[in-house]
């Protein structure tokens, strides 16, 4: 699992994690808890080409369809395939094994990031 | 602000996630929908149900009123039977759903109703009593837990006085329950899981008590508490309707797939000239089973097409734990549920389904 003070959040619950080359995108575990048993993902083709805050994709849990938003723009270079048979990882391991994509020639123009203790107020407020 | 049951504390100390429904805070989920869903198909789990409403008719009126208001024949009920049945307005419409007991002793019965439209259901029964019907609302003093799964009986006989495995499905009777000391205890061989198991009807002030002693007793038999995410991808698996979703009062019975619990012979009541019609002129709709292909996931409300044609609508539709796919109800123009498929359009693109019959999840009756 990746320090999470070193992680970057947006408002929508999705964080990102700077790494060689690029970036890693997931959803928070606030989110996960949000939306409960994770039945599949939708995620983008490679090769396709995202602005931040744009659509990428939809989390079907046993409650309900939410879009995911990347909160960065970039080049999707991969995808994470083994949620395929396993969507559960989502929920299990938001921060590590069910990572979403992974993005290069990230641009970061028009990102609106939260640091984690202000994506923590963020939760906090949503929580109450 | 949303009531809560007696069991509420229970819930938060168990890390339940709480949601309002029907006018109550109640549990969501404990561990996760999936792992209580399959606790209840493969061993058991325990639902605080004290949400639903409780109403009890008594004195000379009672089958009188119930005859009137419950589309099904509550007269051939014996002392501790119970039926399920719906009340329909005059055009036959559903006005809830409801199961009915004939009273263990006396002539009265209980009837249980849907706690989002408890208050509604109320005021419509007063206003069709029979004479000489004592009519009570004994929802706030009533607690309501099941307990569901192949293990359920064999974690609640033993605690109960009365011998409930010999219980039939659907009757009920009156037992000391885990040496808790109140007179009202009543245990019930009903559900809406598709499992065997009981519902347990106690004092509003011994639910605590009667929770804590389950929960201890089942531990070994791996008993968790359940919550409505689950309940609700359990009965729907089992072809069971929630009213409110599957149905509303301007839904007849017969469209509805409940047309097995009217019954016109039994003489006049309310809303049997509309249902007589509906049934000579056939239903204008019909509920089907949706077996989704694919990795798709049908909500209430989603349109259903036939070759791109508009001819119903998504009444219920989760994921299968059991069947590993998406699985819904829906409300169809007639012809339409002759078709092998349909298609529903979930958020603008179209999923193919396999139109199948309901329910789509039989438990092995041992």
């Amino acid at each position: 699992m990746p320090d999470l003070s070193a992680l970057r959040y947006s408002a929508t619950h999705e964080w990102v994690e700077t790494i060689d080359g690029g970036v890693r995108i997931g959803i928070t575990d606030f989110a996960q808890a949000q939306l409960g048993d994770v039945i599949f993902l939708e995620l983008p083709e490679v090769g396709a080409t995202l602005k931040a805050g744009e659509r990428f994709g939809v989390v079907e849990s046993v409650k309900a369809a939410s879009d995911l938003f990347s909160p960065v723009g970039g080049r999707v270079a991969e995808v994470n395939g083994a949620l395929g048979d396993a969507p559960e990882k989502v929920n299990a391991d938001p921060y590590g094994a069910g990572w979403l994509m992974r993005l290069e020639d990230v641009d970061e123009t028009g990102a609106e990031l939260l640091d984690e203790a202000a994506y923590a107020a963020l939760t906090e407020e949503s929580a109450h | 602000m949303a009531q809560r049951t007696p069991l509420h504390d229970r819930h938060v100390a168990l890390g339940a996630r709480m949601v309002e429904f029907g006018g109550y805070e109640m549990p969501l989920q404990y561990s996760g929908i999936r792992d209580e869903h399959l606790a209840v198909r493969g061993r058991a789990g325990m639902f605080d149900i004290s949400h639903m409403g409780e109403v009890r008719f008594g004195g000379a009126g009672a089958e009188a009123s119930i005859q009137h208001l419950v589309a099904n024949d509550a007269s051939r009920l014996q002392a501790g039977q119970a039926l399920y049945g719906v009340m329909c307005t005059p055009e036959g419409g559903v006005v809830d759903d409801v199961v009915v007991y004939r009273e263990l002793h006396g002539a009265g019965f209980l009837v249980v109703v849907n706690a989002a439209v408890r208050h509604r259901d109320v005021a419509w029964m007063r206003e069709h009593l029979a004479a000489e019907t004592e009519f009570a609302d004994l929802s706030d003093g009533t607690a309501l837990i099941a307990v569901q799964g192949p293990a359920a009986l064999d974690i609640v006989a033993p605690l109960c006085a009365a011998d409930v495995r010999a219980l039939r499905h659907f009757t009920c009777t009156g037992t000391r329950i885990a040496g808790i000391d109140t007179d009202t205890s009543v245990v019930s061989r009903t559900g809406y899981t598709g499992e065997d198991g009981v519902e347990i009807y106690i004092d509003a002030a011994c639910a605590v008590e009667l929770w804590d002693a389950l929960l201890e007793a089942g531990a070994p038999q791996g008993l968790v508490p359940a919550g409505l995410g689950a309940r609700d991808t359990l009965r729907l698996e089992a072809g069971l309707r929630l009213y409110g979703q599957d149905m509303d009062e301007t839904v007849d019975p017969y469209s509805a797939g409940l047309g097995w619990t009217v019954k016109l012979a039994k003489g006049d009541f309310c809303g049997s000239d509309a249902l007589r019609r509906i049934r000579e002129q056939g239903p204008p709709r019909r509920t089907v089973g949706l077996r989704l292909e694919g990795r798709s996931i049908a909500r209430h409300g989603h349109p259903v097409l036939d070759g791109g044609h508009r001819v119903g609508e998504v009444t219920s539709g989760s994921y299968s734990f059991t069947l590993g796919c998406g699985i819904a109800t829906a409300l169809v123009e007639p012809a339409a549920a002759e078709r092998e498929r349909l298609e529903v359009d979930i958020r603008g693109t179209s999923a193919t389904a396999a139109v199948v019959p309901l329910p789509f999840y039989k438990r092995e009756r041992s």
